[in-house]
Order: C-alpha cells, then sequence, then structure tokens
C-alpha cells in the first residue's frame, strides 16, 4: 500500500500503520490509506469494520493510539475536528451538527465567522454562505432560513455547503445520502463530481452498493479494523466485495420460508388509503396471519412513518386500518397493544424508544406486559418472573444476571431484550423497524429464525429492513416505498436485488414485479 | 481524592452497607458525623427525647419529600411546593371555622386543594408540555395570589383542629410521636408503590427515557399527571400538618420547605435527571437535611449564616455524588 | 421571501413583546389621573428599569438552556452591598459602583463554575446559591437600612433635559454595552448554538463551556446593575426574601413574554426587557383602574400562568407523537 515517500511523488494524503483501541476492543488495527487528489474513493465495511473510527481520526475528532498520517509528505497530527479542518480535511456529518435555531449562513460559518471590529460581519458571512451554497448546488435555499425549518435533505445540502466553506482539499462523506430521496441523492451526485472535477479529493462512505459503484474511481474495504483490499471501482463483481468484506464465502443465512400463495392468507392488518401531511399518500395493502411482508425502499420514503401511523403514534391520519377485518382507531401505542387490536412495534432505535438502559433487565423485559402479570395494579413478582423465564429461554438471551442494567449487555443481547419484551404480550401484529441494524452476524440469524417461527405460528409480521438481502430472504412479499406511497409490490422470484434498488429509485428494470 | 470517594464509598462499612447506593450510604454516614458533631458541641444531642424529638420535626419534611421525590424521579420537579404546603394549611383551618362538619372535614378539605394544584402543575406539564420548573413556578403565584386575597394579606385567624393537632403532637403509641408514625405510614406505602406496582415501575420507566415508556404502551401522561397530583396532596397534608403542630396557619409556613425537600431527595441519591432512586435514600436525605438545621439552630447561629452554610453544604454534597455524567 | 419578511420572522416574539407593551401602557396612560406626563413617564420607567435589568440577566442564561433562579438572590444582594459602598465622595462613590458589579460579576461565576464545571443541574444549584447569596445580603443588612449617595441616586433615577427618564438611558446604555456586543461575538452565538443543540454545537467545536460561563458571568453583572438601581431608588437596602423571590419569578415571566424560548438558543434580552416592561405594565393597571392592591399578586400570577401556557399552543400542531418527547 505505501508509495514512494519522496515529496514530489507524495500523495495528497496517507496514513499507515494506525491503530485505535477503545477500552479492550479494538476499532482499529495497522490500517492504512492514501487519497489522491480529484478521485472519489469509496470506503466498504461492515458494521463494526473500522470505518467510523478512520473518518473520526482523519477528522480530528479522535486521536489514534499508534502509527502516522502525511498530508503532501508532511506528517500531521489534529487535536480537534477545527485543526483537521484548517489542514485541508473536512467531513460532513449527518445533519447531527447543525444548528437548529440558528440560520443557514451562520451554521455555514459558525467555525470560522468573518469579524469586524471584533464582531461577527453579518454582510461577509453572507456572501461566504452564499459562495458555498452555490458550490453545494443549493442556490435555492436562502442563507437567512432558520436550519429548522429546512425538510431533511436541504440540511444535508447545507452540511455539505458548510464542509466546502473550509475550502477542503479532501472532502469525508459519512452516509451523506442515507436521509435523502431518489431526486436529491441525484442532485448531491451530480455536485460530488463537480467537486471531483475540481481536483478535490472525496471520501465516500456509504452501505449503499449500487451508490458506489455509480461514484467512485476506486475502493477499499475494511474488516475488522483493518484495510483488507484496494482496488479500482468495477474490477470486482458485488458478490466477490462482500466476501471481502464478511471475509469468508457468502452464503445464503435465511431460513427455508414454506411456499404459499400470496393472497390466500387470512388478513390480519388490512390498510386502506392510508396517508399523513405529505409524507404517506395513499397506501393500501393487506397483512395475512403468517406472512412476513417487506417494506423496502431508500431509507426515509416514509416506511418509518408508516409503522409509526399503525402503532397510533401519528396524528391527524387518513384512511382506515383494519384488525382482523374490524375498523380500529389507533389514537396512541397504549391503543394499539390492548388484547383486542394486539399490535407490537420493534422500535429502530432500541437505546431511546426500546429500552431504558439504566433499569434492570427484569424490569426492561416485563415493562409493557404489566398488566399482564399484575393485578390492581400490583405485580405479581412470581407471575413476572415465570413470563420472564419463558422469553430468556425463548431467545437464549445472555445475561449475568436478570437485576443488572441492561446497559451492560451486548447489543445483540439487548436487542432480543426489545424483541423479547413484546413477545411477552403474545401479539398478533408484530412491526419492526430495521431490527437488525448494528447488529452481528450471529444474533441476526437467531433473529431471523425466531420471525420465521412467529410467522409459522401465525404471527402477522410487517418488516422494515434497509437490507436488501434481509428482506429478499425473510419476507414472503416486499412493498417498495417510494415518496411516501407503494411503487411496486414484488413476490416470489420477482424479489431480486436489482429490482428491489429499481423499484427503490423509482425506474423502470424491465423485468421487475408488478407495478402497484 | 474526590473520585475515590466516588468510587470506594466508605470500603470500611460492613457488606451490607456497601452494597447500598453509594448515595445512600455517603448520607447516612454524613448523619454519623452530624450527630458525633453535634454531641461534642452539647451532650444533650444524643438524648432519646433530643433525637425523638428529631425525628418528628423530620416527619414533616418527610412527607413533604416523599411527593417531591415521586415528581423528581419522573424527571420533573415542582417548584409550588412552598404555597402547596401553605394552602393545605390555611385551608385546613379556614375548614375548620365551619362548625363541626367543617372540623371533620379540615385536613381532606386542605388536601383536595393541594391536589387542585398538583392537578394543574399535572395537566401543564403532561398535557401541555410546559417545563415543569416553570408551570410550577406560575401556579406557586397564583395560590399564593389566591391566598394574599383571601386572608386580606394578614395571617390568617383561623385555628387548627384538634384533629390536626393531635396528628402532629399527640402520641397514639406511647413514646412514638404521631407526626413520626405518619411518616411512617407514607413512607411504607410510596416504597410499596415504588417498588412493587405498575405505577412505580412506570414512573421510573419515564424518569430514565419517557419515549420508550410511551412507546411500551405506557398512558405516560396519566402516570404524570397522578404524580404531580400525589405531590400536590402530600404537600398540602404537610402543611395540615404543620398548621396542627404550631396550632393554626401562616403565609410563610411553606417557603423554608422548598429547598430542603429538594436537598433531601437530591441528597438521598435520586437522580435530578429522574429515573434513579429509592425511598431509603430519601429517609436518609430527610434526617440529613433535619440534623443540619437542627446543629445550625443549637450553636444559635443567625439566620444569615444559617443560609449560608445550608447553601454551601448542600452544594459540596451535590459536588461529591449528585453530578451529571461528563459528556465528553 | 423577501428580506424583511425574514427580519420579522427573526424578531417576532420581541415584537409581541414590544406589541403588548405599547397596547398596555396606552390603556395605563389612558386611565392615569395626570394622563401622559414626563412624571408619569419617569415612575413608570423607573420600576420598570428594574425588572429589565433583572430579565436581561436571566435571558443570557435562558439562551445557553439554563435557568438561574438565583437572579433575584444578587440583585438583593448587590442592594445591601451597595447601601453600604456606595457613598461618600466621588471616588468612594466609583469604587463603591465597581465593587458591586464586581460581586456580580463573582456571583454569576460562582454560578458558572458549579453548573459547567461541576455538572450539577441549574435549577438545584442556582436554588443552593441563591440561599448562599441570600445568607450574605442579611449578613449585611440584618435591617433595612443603610444610604447611598443621594446625588448619584439622584441624577439616575431622574430626567434628563425634564423630560427623558435617566434610568431608560441607562438601560439602554447598558443593552448598548453589553448585550449588543455579547449578541453579535463568536461567544454569544456560540451560545446560542449551545443551548439550540449542545451535541450540534460540540460537532461543530465551538467552545461550549466558555460561552456557557460568560453567559453566566454577564448574568450576575447584569443582576448587580438591576441591584444598584434598586438602591438608587429606595435609597437604603434590604434583604428581603420576598422581593428576591418575586424578581426570580417576574424575570422568567418576563423572558417568556419577550419571546425568549425557554428550551434555549432563541430570543433576545431586548426582547425580554419589553416583556418586563410589559409585565410591570400589566400590574400596575390595577392601580389605575382603583382596584385593590391585593389582587395584584393573583393578577401578575394569572398573567405568567398564561404566558407561560401560550407557548403550549405549539402542541396542537404536533402530528407526530414522539416530538412530544424532545
Amino acid at each position: 500500500m505505501i508509495t514512494s515517500a519522496t515529496s514530489a511523488a507524495a500523495p495528497l494524503f496517507q496514513m499507515d500503520g494506525v491503530s485505535k483501541h477503545y477500552g479492550g476492543v479494538r476499532a482499529l488495527e495497522n490500517a492504512a490509506l492514501t487519497v489522491e487528489p480529484g478521485r472519489i474513493h469509496s470506503i466498504l465495511g461492515e458494521n463494526g469494520a473500522g470505518k467510523s473510527t478512520l473518518i473520526k481520526i482523519m477528522a480530528g475528532v479522535v486521536a489514534p493510539d499508534d502509527g502516522r498520517m502525511l498530508m503532501d509528505g508532511r506528517e500531521v497530527t489534529f487535536r480537534s475536528p477545527a485543526e483537521a479542518s484548517a489542514a485541508g480535511i473536512t467531513c460532513v456529518f449527518q445533519e447531527l451538527s447543525l444548528i437548529p435555531d440558528l440560520s443557514v449562513a451562520d451554521n455555514i460559518c459558525i467555525a470560522r465567522p468573518p469579524r469586524r471590529f471584533g464582531l461577527i460581519d453579518r454582510q461577509a458571512q453572507r456572501a461566504i454562505a452564499e459562495e458555498a451554497l452555490a458550490r453545494a448546488g443549493a442556490n435555492d435555499i436562502h442563507p437567512r432560513m432558520l436550519v429548522k425549518n429546512l425538510p431533511l435533505s436541504r440540511r444535508q445540502l447545507v452540511e455539505i455547503a458548510k464542509a466546502l466553506a473550509w475550502k477542503p482539499r479532501i472532502l469525508i462523506l459519512d452516509e451523506a445520502t442515507s436521509a435523502l430521496t431518489a431526486a436529491d441523492v441525484a442532485n448531491v451526485f451530480s455536485v460530488l463530481m463537480r467537486l471531483r472535477s475540481e481536483g478535490l479529493a472525496l471520501l465516500y462512505i456509504s452501505h449503499r452498493m449500487h451508490e458506489i459503484a455509480e461514484l467512485s474511481d476506486e475502493c477499499t474495504v475494511f474488516r475488522n479494523g483493518h484495510n483488507v483490499m484496494s482496488f479500482a471501482a468495477g474490477t470486482r463483481s458485488n458478490g466477490e466485495i462482500v466476501e471481502m468484506m464478511i471475509g469468508r464465502e457468502y452464503s445464503n443465512a435465511f431460513p427455508p420460508k414454506p411456499e404459499r400463495a400470496a393472497g390466500t392468507a387470512t388478513p390480519a392488518l388490512t390498510c386502506r388509503k392510508l396517508g399523513w401531511l405529505d409524507r404517506l399518500r395513499d397506501i393500501s395493502f393487506t397483512l395475512g396471519k403468517g406472512e412476513v411482508l417487506g417494506l423496502g425502499g431508500l431509507d426515509g420514503q416514509g416506511q418509518r412513518e408508516l409503522l409509526l401511523a399503525l402503532f397510533g403514534v401519528l396524528r391527524g391520519t387518513t384512511g382506515s386500518v383494519l384488525v382482523d377485518g374490524k375498523a380500529v382507531t389507533l389514537t396512541s401505542p397504549a391503543a394499539a397493544i390492548s388484547e383486542q387490536i394486539g399490535i407490537a412495534l420493534i422500535p429502530e432505535d432500541r437505546k431511546t424508544e426500546g429500552l431504558m438502559l439504566p433499569m434492570t433487565v427484569q424490569e426492561n423485559l416485563s415493562f409493557s406486559a404489566l398488566d399482564q402479570v399484575s393485578r390492581g395494579g400490583v405485580i405479581n413478582r412470581k407471575d413476572e418472573a415465570r413470563l420472564i423465564d419463558e422469553m430468556i429461554q425463548l431467545l437464549s438471551i445472555k445475561t449475568a444476571g436478570l437485576d443488572l442494567p441492561v446497559a451492560a449487555l451486548s447489543g445483540g443481547n439487548q436487542q432480543k431484550v426489545v424483541i423479547a419484551k413484546w413477545l411477552m404480550r403474545k401479539p398478533k401484529i408484530i412491526l419492526l423497524n430495521d431490527p437488525t441494524r448494528g447488529i452481528d452476524v450471529a444474533t441476526k440469524h437467531e433473529i431471523y429464525l425466531l420471525l420465521r417461527r412467529l410467522a409459522d405460528s401465525g404471527t402477522a409480521i410487517l418488516f422494515y429492513s434497509t437490507d436488501y438481502d434481509e428482506l429478499i430472504g425473510c419476507c414472503n412479499r416486499v412493498l417498495v416505498l417510494y415518496d411516501g406511497s407503494v411503487a411496486r409490490e414484488l413476490k416470489g422470484s420477482a424479489m431480486t436485488e436489482r429490482a428491489l434498488i429499481a423499484s427503490a429509485l423509482n425506474v423502470e428494470d424491465g423485468h421487475a414485479g408488478t407495478p402497484a | 481524592m474526590k473520585d475515590a470517594t466516588r468510587e470506594q464509598p466508605g470500603a470500611w462499612l460492613p457488606k451490607f452497607v456497601r452494597r447500598l447506593d453509594p448515595a445512600i450510604s455517603t448520607a447516612f454516614a454524613c448523619i454519623i458525623v452530624l450527630l458525633i458533631l453535634g454531641s461534642l458541641y452539647s451532650a444533650s444531642f444524643l438524648s432519646p427525647e433530643y433525637l425523638l424529638q428529631q425525628l418528628k420535626v423530620a416527619s414533616f419534611l418527610g412527607v413533604i419529600s416523599t411527593g417531591m421525590m415521586m415528581v423528581i424521579l419522573l424527571g420533573q420537579i415542582d417548584l409550588s411546593i412552598p404555597w402547596s404546603v401553605a394552602v393545605g394549611g390555611m385551608m385546613a383551618c379556614a375548614a375548620a371555622a365551619f362548625g363541626p362538619v367543617g372540623e371533620t372535614l379540615a385536613i381532606p378539605f386542605g388536601v383536595a386543594c393541594g391536589m387542585v394544584i398538583g392537578f394543574a402543575n399535572g395537566i401543564g406539564v403532561a398535557y401541555l408540555r410546559i417545563p415543569s420548573m416553570i408551570i410550577t413556578l406560575a401556579t406557586n403565584a397564583v395560590a399564593q395570589g389566591l391566598m394574599v386575597v383571601y386572608t386580606g394579606g394578614f395571617s390568617p385567624q383561623d385555628s387548627a383542629t384538634i384533629t390536626m393537632r393531635y396528628l402532629a403532637t399527640g402520641f397514639l403509641i406511647p413514646g412514638v410521636p404521631n407526626a413520626v408514625l405518619i411518616w411512617a405510614i407514607v413512607g411504607a406505602v410510596a416504597t410499596f408503590v415504588l417498588t412493587r406496582t405498575t405505577f412505580g415501575r412506570s414512573v421510573y420507566g419515564i424518569g430514565n427515557q419517557e419515549r420508550a415508556a410511551y412507546l411500551s404502551g405506557i398512558n405516560t401522561r396519566r402516570i404524570v399527571l397522578i404524580a404531580f397530583v400525589s405531590c400536590g396532596a402530600l404537600s398540602a397534608f404537610g402543611g395540615t400538618l404543620l398548621a396542627g403542630y404550631a396550632s393554626k396557619a401562616a403565609q410563610s409556613m411553606g417557603d423554608s420547605y422548598l429547598l430542603p425537600s429538594i436537598a433531601a431527595v437530591v441528597l438521598g441519591g435520586t437522580s435530578i435527571l429522574g429515573g434513579r432512586g429509592s425511598y431509603l435514600g430519601t429517609i436518609a436525605g430527610v434526617i440529613l437535611i433535619t440534623l443540619l438545621q437542627s446543629i445550625l439552630s443549637v450553636m444559635q447561629m443567625p439566620e444569615a449564616g444559617r443560609q449560608i452554610t445550608y447553601g454551601l453544604v448542600i452544594i459540596v454534597m451535590l459536588l461529591l455524588y449528585g453530578r451529571g455524567p461528563a459528556n465528553r | 421571501m423577501s428580506e424583511w419578511r425574514f427580519w420579522l420572522n427573526e424578531q417576532r416574539g420581541m415584537l409581541m413583546a414590544v406589541g403588548i407593551f405599547f397596547v398596555m401602557f396606552a390603556i395605563y396612560v389612558s386611565n392615569h389621573p395626570a394622563g401622559l406626563t414626563a412624571n408619569v413617564v419617569q415612575t413608570a420607567s423607573n420600576k420598570g428599569v428594574l425588572l429589565a435589568f433583572v430579565a436581561m440577566a436571566q435571558t443570557l442564561v435562558v439562551i445557553t438552556a439554563g435557568i438561574d433562579l438565583s437572579v433575584g438572590m444578587i440583585f438583593i444582594l448587590t442592594n445591601a452591598l451597595a447601601s453600604w459602598l456606595v457613598i461618600g465622595s466621588p471616588l468612594e462613590t466609583g469604587f463603591g459602583v465597581a465593587a458591586v458589579l464586581a460581586t456580580g460579576l463573582a456571583c454569576g461565576a460562582l454560578n458558572g463554575l458549579i453548573v459547567i464545571y461541576g455538572r450539577l443541574q441549574p435549577i438545584v444549584a442556582t436554588i443552593a446559591t441563591g440561599a448562599v447569596f441570600f445568607g450574605i445580603a442579611l449578613l449585611l443588612r440584618p435591617f433595612p437600612g443603610g444610604s447611598v449617595n443621594e446625588d448619584l441616586a439622584d441624577m439616575m433615577t431622574g430626567k434628563i433635559f425634564g423630560v427623558v427618564p435617566s434610568s431608560l438611558v441607562a438601560l439602554v446604555a447598558v443593552i448598548l454595552v453589553v448585550w449588543v456586543p455579547f449578541s453579535r461575538s463568536v461567544i454569544g452565538r456560540a451560545a446560542y448554538a449551545t443551548g439550540s443543540s449542545e451535541i450540534a454545537a460540540y460537532m461543530s467545536s465551538l467552545p461550549i463551556r466558555r460561552a456557557k460561563f460568560t453567559a453566566y458571568l454577564l448574568s450576575g453583572l447584569l443582576a448587580a446593575t438591576g441591584g444598584l438601581f434598586l438602591t438608587f431608588f429606595t435609597y437604603t437596602g434590604e434583604a428581603a426574601l420576598a422581593s428576591g423571590n418575586a424578581y426570580t419569578l417576574f424575570s422568567i415571566a418576563s423572558v417568556v413574554l419577550g419571546g425568549v424560548s425557554l428550551f434555549g438558543g432563541r430570543g433576545t434580552a431586548i426582547g425580554a426587557v419589553f416583556g418586563a416592561l410589559a409585565f410591570r405594565t400589566i400590574g400596575d393597571l390595577l392601580f389605575v383602574f382603583d382596584l385593590d392592591p391585593l389582587w395584584q399578586p393573583l393578577f401578575q400570577g394569572v398573567v405568567l400562568l398564561v404566558a407561560v401556557s401560550l407557548s403550549a399552543f405549539g402542541l396542537f400542531r404536533v402530528r407526530n407523537r414522539l416530538e412530544w418527547f424532545g
């Protein structure tokens, strides 16, 4: 990997032997990377492969334990993101780093505002902001708008503009398109390609294989904190890349699903023309008993909103929802989980929505089933313990003790607790919001088996996932959402990665499934 | 040094004490230190009569702090304590002026008035989502305004009923003041509710992660409302007891209970951010605060010195173990 | 959107407070037996300015998403101190004023240190420091008394050219010297950013701690300015617990009326100043309508309750119930 170190031929940026440990956990081990100007360099790898640590080190957020970084052949160290930015490396974070109550111009110039007599020069600031917005292809955003009044996709463009205001030589984009609609992604891509032609080096991190194929000049795959391989884009097949990422032969790890003719199952949940603001439009579908129905599409096309609407969280929904053939009104999660309706939602973020991290494993497990283990509001500890034992067995949750805080469990076991917590109610319909995100492969496999078992015993499952393989492997049918409505319904052999991607981007694919 | 105290709180203590929350054991350790300090100053400090007297004084704070603890466990705060206490005492005494019926209904009426204040707080926090600190300040101001109008700006003339006096100063069990008995009952009920009921679990759940509690199908708004109503009721009940203790109610009777009740709860290891804490800690906090006040008054320190010492001690103790998480 | 619409949007909270103030003041003056005279304006200004200073003090802390429940006590403490020090020859008086303001800064610094570096919750920390400040005030003035340089006091509470109340001029001067530079400085923007989203401010590597500390520091200074003016108006110092509590409470009411978000990140001290003036005028309306002054606390309490409940109206626009939980 290491090229000749003579200063004339020195690459723009180079790191080698870089390691980083968090406590006993190895995040990065002897990693090397070379970045050249005017190129888009993609970084691939599973969760926990070390990508985000790599970026954090380059952007000055964390300091490496070992190794060195060179820019133009000279060794550099960054003590803060500001130092890295000043040296020419800027990272576009997800919308996290924008201040909602400040204007777009304030945000773009937040780190280095132009000053006159010691005070912020608003005119100069505005000029800088306008220039940066123009470079980011977002001329339509007024610099005086408050960030909180901008839709998510526009905020991402402001993030890019904010990074460009540093006039960086290396721009790092970390999952920068995850919140964008297809049209915005195309827009961002054209901006990125223009920046490349201006001589900028771009480091692009994404989980979306097709984006990487479309955009990058070269790729580096990371695994277990180490760079496994670098190659020119287009020289390896997706299968080969996946193998590099997981480090073994890529095999189908999904349990077999029974062949069934769709539509023959008794309907458990029926949605008729469900709408909410402009985020959900006329969504209609039927979910049968024992069926696993997938929700696909790019992130942020209304999948989360659909699940929340079915769980009674959203206000002002239109259309109707039928459970077991009877129309129901869903005004709160408390109503949705009631005996008659029996819906459960495994939420997206287990840390803020699924669990109370400081509370014990036991308290978390029984939290949503308290009414089933209590009488007159008093908890029956025997009943509680019995039910909890059952669930621990069923999901084989590994814990050193039920009275430990759930925060002490591993991520995979925490996710099992979230699922177990809902299975305790024996729901008839389970809504899953990307339940395997950030989970190790073994636990993922267990979750797939569990879903299949639940479905076989008659539970209806609505399964949203950002992972196409998962949808194909687990679901009987997949609804692909685009801009708040069902763009395509895929089933049987029509469920291919190619068809899913094409439908997600809402483009014709020739041999995709039936248009909805 | 400071870190050492936090990580190894009293390693010299017996095992069952060490298994306690470090905050609670620290609080009990402080109580022992205060008792020793007090006995150095005056030999009568350790006499049973004096200690029982302290426990009796602590009971009023104990009852009020129980309500405060419910609210703090939710991650909220109730700053309407001063006038909830005063309203409880004053309205109970006012009812007593209305013949025998009034006499019987005096305490329920006083408590009911406190519940109204708590209800307003609960509606504001749970349903209108106004920060609790703000809405409770506002209801406190309204309650004060109402009482000023009611009394005409003078100290109320009605006096406490016999029952109120009996509850505050009498002895049902020889040797055990009724006030202590009442605190014991209130404390036992609170402990039961917090540890054994769905309500208690929900309170801890909401305090830890309200979003997750809501998505778990808990009617979070109702829980918050009930907690605030209980806090109002307990404060007003504390007020009726105080009125019974002093034989009458006074305008400013609640002023000296706001900071102590918050301090007692927080010094007892309940996180001000909610979700963590036990009633045992609150008991320790209440006794600690009461002893501190008592020592300051035994030393005949003037009001000014008492305020300063008091504020400083609370800040120092919080710095020792009530700090928020380091965010980086 | 055109430029002025943006301006209108940015200043909406403040403009609302300005509107309420002028309407209330018009009602007040038109029902006042003396009508709109320089004396009426002077009296109103002298009363309003005190709260305005304390409200500005509160604003600075609230912008960083904190709260200072000790502002009223700093106000009382500096009043008690001023009644000892701001006396004698012009030089001595000058030193006295400087000492009083320095005390305010010290109080603010203490709050800041405890909240930021001690990582205590602002509510509990400032209630406790408030007790300390009040105790010191009580030490200084166990009984009401003391005196002040009357020449200076009369100058600061009188009228300039027989028309303009000098207290109002002083208020404007303080806004120009303290608030305007703060709000336009890098540190001031960091304070707004911290209040709006601390995590985003951290990701943008802003000086969060320095910004918060500056806010608490200046808050102490402004509260002390208020205490100084209280001494100018009353000629004495008094450690009045009720008055301290009332000013803390009213400062929060003023901040809310002035369009400053209690969640931090939004609003200006100028808005809070108008909020304070409006709140004072509302309280004084009772007098011109000859109502029993006994009703004043209740009336002010209800105004506060309504003001804080108004902010809840945004709730009805919430379509995703998860937004309730921030």
